[in-house]
């Protein structure tokens, strides 16, 4: 039962960075009806320049702030350059543009940095605390709890705000958001902003557990998009709860399912995307229409 | 004083022209009717004076030029717009809705203040207002779509085909808040209407649209005992 209890809490810390990735699809899913393909790409390029400023001798903290900032403005570079002009083009069109964007991020970063594995720091202590009989590392606490700061926050900033309410308004109509005075496309624009500081939370969460590569997160964005599927693509807190459920689900998958085992874990992602389309294709707590390609 | 004043205006849908070269004004605290049959060009009208649609022409509103500006400048210039179909946001709140109509407005003290002004005026939406507007019924839909609206503080009030869809009884209690709102409180009002006879005697002046070209215009009451009008546009 403590094993069972441990693959738990390792599958939750794991979730919570899908939960991360899958809010940033969810965030722009949603404002610009498209899926972000390079989402977790350029989560990667933020981590690495993370990584560069470390190397230079900046304080950590002051590499996370600078390249939050940054990631935020290169979202909206992304935005204003690629998809911007392709609103009301074909869905076929903006998917093969957001997988441009994975190229492009992934060959960016593998031409400044190459492709070699590097070390990055955690940004939580080591060790673990017994919870239980259970050992909990500190550095899955923080996961979870990054994750739910961040999380939260934008919940209270959409809840509550007036940027909140214009942003989600965007998301729900341009047009009647348009009628209401509602700057539509600099909402949008905020949200490819916030959904590339997410993602770059995202990898720099995980980015000490599998090292920092190109490729890094490319595993991952299966992931975010299966927890995305599971939560439903308009809900950011089904983006949260179809996270952490696709982590325990790969946890405990890996380890009880002879014939998956380590080595085949993406493959309960995946197989979880196909059983949830078949099933439920809005997801848990989605309402999106169904579009058949 | 002039509010409103539309040369030659022209829009299209593609390839279809929906306008003609249509002019007209209406003045400050005018209740302006404007009939005509299905597919007249009425709601393109309404779309091209809040910049939803494209057109060509001039629009001059409040001694500034319109043309050029995109939707949000005309509302912050003082033009409200509820489209047809209420055009509010469904899976939002009552009060969202109402807070959404303000989004232009920076002062919360102010706005708070007007929520509780029209919450007056329309007791129904302050008893709904943590319900979903999705979840209301077809007239308080439309009485929250007006009174967003008016949360802009606008000068002219736009409202395309307030009766689709409502009760004699509701729309007659809709038309009684734009006398109200005309008489009160001296708004200017543009109001789309199929319903010309309902619509006439509330207005003061009306315009009759027929295939995308104003083909008439005059006094309300007149047009109302004018059978030649009725028989021709408004097929009573």
């Amino acid at each position: 039962m403590s094993l069972f209890f441990q693959l738990v809490v390792s599958g939750l810390a794991s979730g919570a960075i899908y939960a991360a990735l899958a809010i940033a699809l969810v965030l722009i899913f949603r404002a610009t009806s498209i899926v972000n393909f390079g989402q977790g790409e350029m989560a990667t390029f933020s981590a690495y320049c993370t990584w560069q400023m470390i190397n230079w001798g900046v304080p950590v903290w002051l590499s996370l702030l600078i390249c939050l900032a940054a990631s935020f403005i290169v979202g909206i570079i992304v935005f204003r350059s690629f998809i911007q002009p392709l609103i009301g083009a074909p869905i076929e069109a903006m998917v093969v543009v957001t997988l441009g964007l994975f190229v492009l991020f992934q060959a960016v970063t593998m031409w400044i940095w190459g492709a070699d594995q590097r070390a990055f720091p955690s940004i939580f202590p080591d060790g673990g605390i017994a919870i239980g009989g259970v050992q909990v590392r500190i550095s899955a606490l923080g996961t979870l709890l990054a994750l739910a700061i961040a999380a939260l926050s934008i919940g209270l900033v959409f809840r509550f705000t007036r940027l909140g309410l214009s942003m989600r308004a965007s998301a729900y109509d341009r047009t009647k958001s348009m009628l209401v005075g509602i700057k539509v496309q600099r909402m949008l624009m905020l949200g490819w902003g916030l959904a590339a500081v997410i993602g770059m939370i995202a990898a720099v969460l995980i980015a000490p557990r599998l090292l920092l590569s190109p490729t890094m997160m490319t595993p991952i964005l299966f992931y975010g998009l299966a927890a995305a599927t599971l939560g439903g693509w308009d809900s950011p807190f089904g983006a949260v709860v179809g996270g952490l459920l696709v982590g325990v689900a790969e946890s405990l998958g890996g380890s009880y399912l002879p014939m998956v085992g380590a080595e085949l874990r993406i493959v309960v992602p995946i197989a979880l995307t196909l059983i949830i389309l078949l099933v439920k294709p809005v997801g848990l707590f989605g309402s999106y229409k169904v579009t058949k390609l | 004083m002039t509010l409103l004043d539309v040369r030659g205006l022209s829009a299209s849908y593609g390839k279809v022209q929906a306008l003609f070269d249509c002019s007209f004004s209406v003045g400050d605290g005018e209740f302006v009717a404007l009939l005509g049959a299905n597919g007249a060009g009425k709601t393109t009208m309404l779309r091209a004076l809040s910049g939803i649609a494209r057109s060509s022409g001039t629009i001059s509103f409040d001694g500034q030029r319109l043309d050029a500006r995109p939707p949000e400048e005309r509302l912050r210039l003082g033009i409200a717009h509820v489209p047809q179909g209420r055009g509010t946001f469904a899976e939002f709140t009552v009060d969202e809705n109402l807070s959404l109509g303000a989004i232009t407005l920076s002062d919360a003290a102010q706005v708070r203040r007007d929520k509780e002004r029209w919450y007056q005026t329309f007791p129904r939406l302050r008893e709904r207002r943590n319900r979903l507007a999705g979840n209301l019924s077809g007239g308080e839909q439309q009485m929250l779509a007006v009174a967003r609206a008016l949360m802009s503080r606008p000068k002219l009030l736009m409202c395309d085909e307030p009766s689709l869809g409502l009760a004699p009884a509701i729309t007659a209690e809709i038309f009684e808040i734009f006398k109200d709102l005309h008489k009160r409180h001296r708004m200017t009002l543009l109001v789309v209407e199929q319903n010309a006879d309902l619509t006439l005697q509330f207005a003061d002046t009306a315009f009759v649209i027929e295939t995308g070209h104003i083909v008439a215009t005059s006094p309300a009451h007149e047009m109302l005992h004018n059978q030649d009008i009725q028989k021709s546009y408004l097929g009573v």
